[in-house]
């Protein structure tokens, strides 16, 4: 048989290029005749526009167009939200303001000149007068009566209002052994940052009537669609090209007004229009994510057995919606009980407008501040309890098995939640840790130990349940030369799918790996798609392409058998061969591709050809799951606190390549812990972005981090026939809460029960301040 | 303002306007778009070059600056079959996912192993953070510059 590929650890085929400077961003590109676009931008949070005035800018040297928001009338349609849900007031989302901007950032004239310099340059020289209007900002606030309105139209700033409701409540709270934590939770402001800023490349031929946009996007065939529709070129004639994309975390899930518009401009210039955003633009002007008040009630017995949780989450929409804003929370409320078997449930999600960029999709979206409160809630019974939140765990794990269904009515599909955790505590040596910590204790140094079980919703996922199509489509095609070509929907940017998936159609099809090349992201190219997110890349397009993989190979097998005179089912594929089991006769596999095309002597009736399309279409998500343990010093002079150690074990399923699965789990620790230690996206009470650029948003260093010691346990999943649940995400819903939970251990003889994130040192320090003073007791 | 630059390895002689950074001579004049721009204020490193042998950020300073002087590109590093040490590094250990800060973390290393070139994990950490990375986590990417500290020269 031809070697092993599944499960191995092999170098990515993507990285030759990548590593010489070779690969090509949408910046990379340079069309003839291409002009460049540049916005102004409203610099208030709330305010009326009373006029634009463009002369300047127009007279500008090397300016071709100015646009404002009356110019889009009539041929550039709102930016769309595809997230539906009853009741849900969906504001008026103009790609240019009219009159009214609602953030800062928001993009109120567009410039379009030979040269970005020049095209910058001009769109200093828009002038427009506003009229400042009352912002609102906090959420509490924005739900008071007299709050300023992000839309007066409304009546109030209450987006949706949506329930999560389940089990027999009547018998928790008449039970009299039953005690209750509240806690207010904040889950923070973050930026998704990706290192590649969006950007745009838009050429309309006018000839054609035809459409073509590069864009760092993760879905350009949702994408081409709606842009379709919004700048109104015939879909047919309209092409999305995704090139290499650095980097989005959810961030690129979207329809920007600035790709709407740079497709209007090219259409009204009939040039080729690029417009990059600048990294202030960025923090600015692309979505941003969490950003959630959750005031939790936590229901408990006296042994640590966990009975209810009670939940009223708001979530803040920002000013508008982007394509997926609303729906990003009712993950929260869907996923709030974790993997424990929790008999009630009840939770009230409230999305709240207010001036900020609307917030979106960001690696987790929902999942992360569901594992947080779920996590966090764990920890403060354990604590209450005195009990280790190990034992906690333990006895609140929903047991091994499969078709688990919980009180939020979703039904897990494999888990052994036991197993991860004792693999865990095993791993970091966690009895040796407590002891350390009780010895550092008395010696009055402050380490922490913090724990995260958890479980996540993936793979997403099946369409009924999504709100643009949750399958995924692959095309196997065997070229005449027996090369191998492979087409995935999926629209991978960074995660490797390029050399994933050519090991599983090399392994199905026993070709060499170095045969099978891997195509995605170009709408001409790849007949559809879905594209990249909710960890769905492996878990949803890994079985479209294997599928596909066996269609070409039950052909390729008639076509043998019929050149052979034996049965398909006689036939085996080895190592580039087809032959009989017995090995007395074979025929070559790319004598067999050769065959399909010069059409000779098929199989009666066959079409000639060897190119096959499969589309998934996956029968549940995946809840891949996973123990983390994080290991935290507090520095008592500064307060700042030092990762010390970091332990995980996640189970994504079966693993296809290690090498890859490491690099997303690294990758997902890091952002959580930024969300935890570091990073936080702050407005002021007038909607001015306070973090506005680099120099005061921080993005986690490589020293901040310790060596990342993981494993895995492998628990397939039945709902695809590779066996894989995804992994895109699990660093990131499993990282935050493991760490807040450590520096909390760490200050709980203080008295600390919990503290909010990000846990810079200004907010340490101040408690152990609090603490220190005579009689103190930090709160 | 007429300028002579030495990219990697050939001299060039252009006319630029003197506000054009050098990032977007590299980029636009010279055609090399292997170095990246991630911020315009110094400090995400995509765009990390070496300027004389010396780390620098292209994208804070003006092509006119590098009059006369030497600049090495990721273009300018290694080969098609030769690729550099660090290259390599980066292949072999995963230090890249999405690719786009990579140029600038391959060249800021290559900074760091020409002033020291057994660096233990905490120098390599330290001597990164310039430069940022998304995707990573930056372990692998310590990994891979461990990887070429071992195979350098051999």
């Amino acid at each position: 048989m031809a070697t092993k590929l599944l499960g191995e650890r092999i170098k990515r085929k993507e990285d030759p290029r990548l590593i010489q400077g070779r690969g090509h961003y949408v910046d990379d590109f340079k069309l003839d005749g291409i002009l460049y676009m540049a916005f102004a931008r409203s610099p208030y949070g709330h305010a009326r526009i009373t006029s634009i005035q463009t002369e300047a800018a127009r007279n500008a040297h090397g300016v071709l167009a100015v646009l404002t928001g009356d110019d889009l009338k009539g041929k550039l349609g709102p930016v769309p939200c595809l997230a539906g849900m009853e009741g849900l007031k969906v504001p008026d989302h103009p790609c240019l303001a009219m009159e009214r901007v609602r953030y800062v950032g928001e993009p109120v004239a567009a410039v379009v000149a030979t040269d970005r310099y020049l095209a910058a340059d001009a769109a200093a020289q828009v002038e427009v007068e506003y009229d400042m209007l009352p912002a609102v900002t906090n959420m509490d606030k924005a739900l008071e009566k007299g709050s300023p309105l992000v839309h007066e139209s409304f009546g109030d700033n209450i987006a949706f209002v949506a329930r999560t409701e389940g089990g027999d409540w009547k018998t928790v709270e008449a039970d009299p052994s039953v005690k209750v934590i509240k806690q207010r939770l904040i889950n923070q402001r973050v930026g998704p940052m990706a290192m590649e800023t969006r950007g745009v490349i838009a050429s309309y031929s006018p000839g054609e009537d035809t459409l073509t946009v590069w864009s760092s996007t993760q879905i350009p065939h949702l994408l081409k669609t709606q842009l379709s529709l919004m700048v109104k070129v015939d879909e047919p004639r309209c092409r999305v090209i995704a090139p290499e994309v650095g980097g989005a975390f959810g961030s690129k899930l979207n329809v920007y007004a600035e790709e709407g518009v740079a497709c209007l401009a090219s259409k009204l210039l009939g040039k080729p229009v690029k417009w990059i955003e600048g990294r202030r633009e960025n923090l600015a002007g692309t979505i941003h994510g969490r950003d959630q008040i959750d005031d939790l009630e936590v229901y408990f017995q006296p042994d640590g057995k966990v009975v209810g949780v009670k939940c009223r989450i708001l979530a803040d929409m920002g000013a508008y919606f982007q394509l997926l804003t609303p729906g990003i929370p009712t993950s929260t409320a869907l996923m709030i009980l974790g993997c424990y078997d929790i008999k009630c449930v009840s939770v009230e999600t409230i999305g709240v407008f207010t001036n900020k960029i609307a917030t979106d999709a960001y690696r987790g979206a929902g999942r992360p501040e569901a594992t947080y409160i779920i996590e966090r809630a764990l920890d403060m019974v354990a604590h209450e309890l005195n009990l280790d939140p190990v034992d906690v765990r333990l006895k609140n794990f929903a047991p091994p098995g499969k078709d688990l269904i919980l009180a939020t009515g979703v039904s897990y599909d494999t888990a052994n939640y036991q197993r991860t955790l004792k693999k865990v505590l095993k791993l970091s040596g966690y009895s040796k840790l407590r002891k350390e910590q009780q010895r550092l204790r008395k010696k009055g140094k402050l380490l922490g130990i913090g724990l995260s079980t958890y479980v996540e919703i993936c793979a997403m996922g099946p369409s009924s349940r999504m709100p643009a199509g949750g399958w995924e489509s692959g095309t196997v095609r065997v070229e005449v030369t027996g090369k191998v070509t492979v087409l995935t929907g999926a629209s991978p940017h960074g995660q490797g799918e390029q050399t994933s998936f050519a090991q599983i159609v090399a392994q199905e099809l026993s070709v060499p790996f170095d045969d099978v090349t891997v195509f995605h992201g170009d709408t001409a190219q790849v007949p559809l798609g879905v594209g990249t997110y909710g960890s769905r890349g492996t878990a949803v397009g890994g079985p479209a392409v294997y599928y596909a993989a066996q269609k070409v190979r039950k052909k390729m097998a008639r076509i043998a058998a019929h050149k052979l005179g034996a049965k398909p089912a006689d036939l085996v594929f080895d190592d580039g061969k087809i032959r009989l089991k017995d090995g007395s006769k074979s025929v070559t596999f790319k004598e067999v591709a050769e065959e399909a095309y010069m059409a000779r002597e098929l199989p009666p009736g066959m079409e000639p050809g060897l190119s096959e399309l499969y589309v998934f279409e996956p029968p549940n998500f995946t809840y891949p799951f996973g123990a983390h343990v994080a290991v935290t010093e507090i520095d008592p002079g500064t307060g700042e606190v030092c990762l010390r150690n970091y332990f995980a074990v996640d189970d994504c399923g079966r693993i296809l390549n290690p090498l890859l699965v490491d690099g997303q789990v690294h990758g997902g620790i890091a952002q959580g812990a930024g969300q935890a230690l570091v990073e936080g996206i702050v407005y002021d009470e007038n909607g001015q972005l306070v973090t506005g650029s680099l120099m005061d948003y921080a993005v986690p260093k490589a020293d901040l981090f310790p060596w990342f010691e993981t494993a895995n346990t492998e628990t397939r999943t039945p709902v695809n026939p590779l066996g894989v649940k995804g992994v895109g995400e699990a660093g990131t819903i499993g990282s935050t809460p493991a760490i807040v939970n450590a520096v909390v251990d760490a200050l709980s003889p203080l008295g600390v029960r919990h503290i909010d994130m990000p846990l810079k040192p200004e907010k340490i320090w101040n408690i152990l301040k609090q603490a220190a003073a005579p009689g103190g007791q930090a709160s | 303002m007429k300028i002579r630059i030495n990219v990697n390895g050939t001299w060039r002689e252009d006319d630029v306007e003197p506000r054009l950074l050098l990032v977007h001579y590299l980029r636009e004049v010279a055609g090399l778009t292997g170095t990246h721009i991630g911020c315009e204020t110094s400090l995400c490193g995509a765009c990390t070059v070496l300027l004389n042998g010396e780390a620098a950020k292209s994208c804070t300073m003006f092509a006119v600056q590098a009059d006369g002087a030497e600049v090495t590109t990721i273009e300018g590093l290694g080969s098609d079959g030769n690729l550099h040490p660090l290259q390599q590094g980066f292949w072999e250990e995963h230090g890249l996912q999405c690719g786009f800060c990579t140029p600038g973390m391959i060249i800021a290393s290559h900074q760091l192993l020409s002033r020291n070139p057994h660096p233990s994990r905490e120098e390599i950490r330290h001597a990164l953070e310039g430069n940022l990375c998304r995707c990573t986590g930056y372990q692998h990417i310590v990994k891979a510059i461990e990887w070429a500290v071992e195979h350098t020269g051999k």
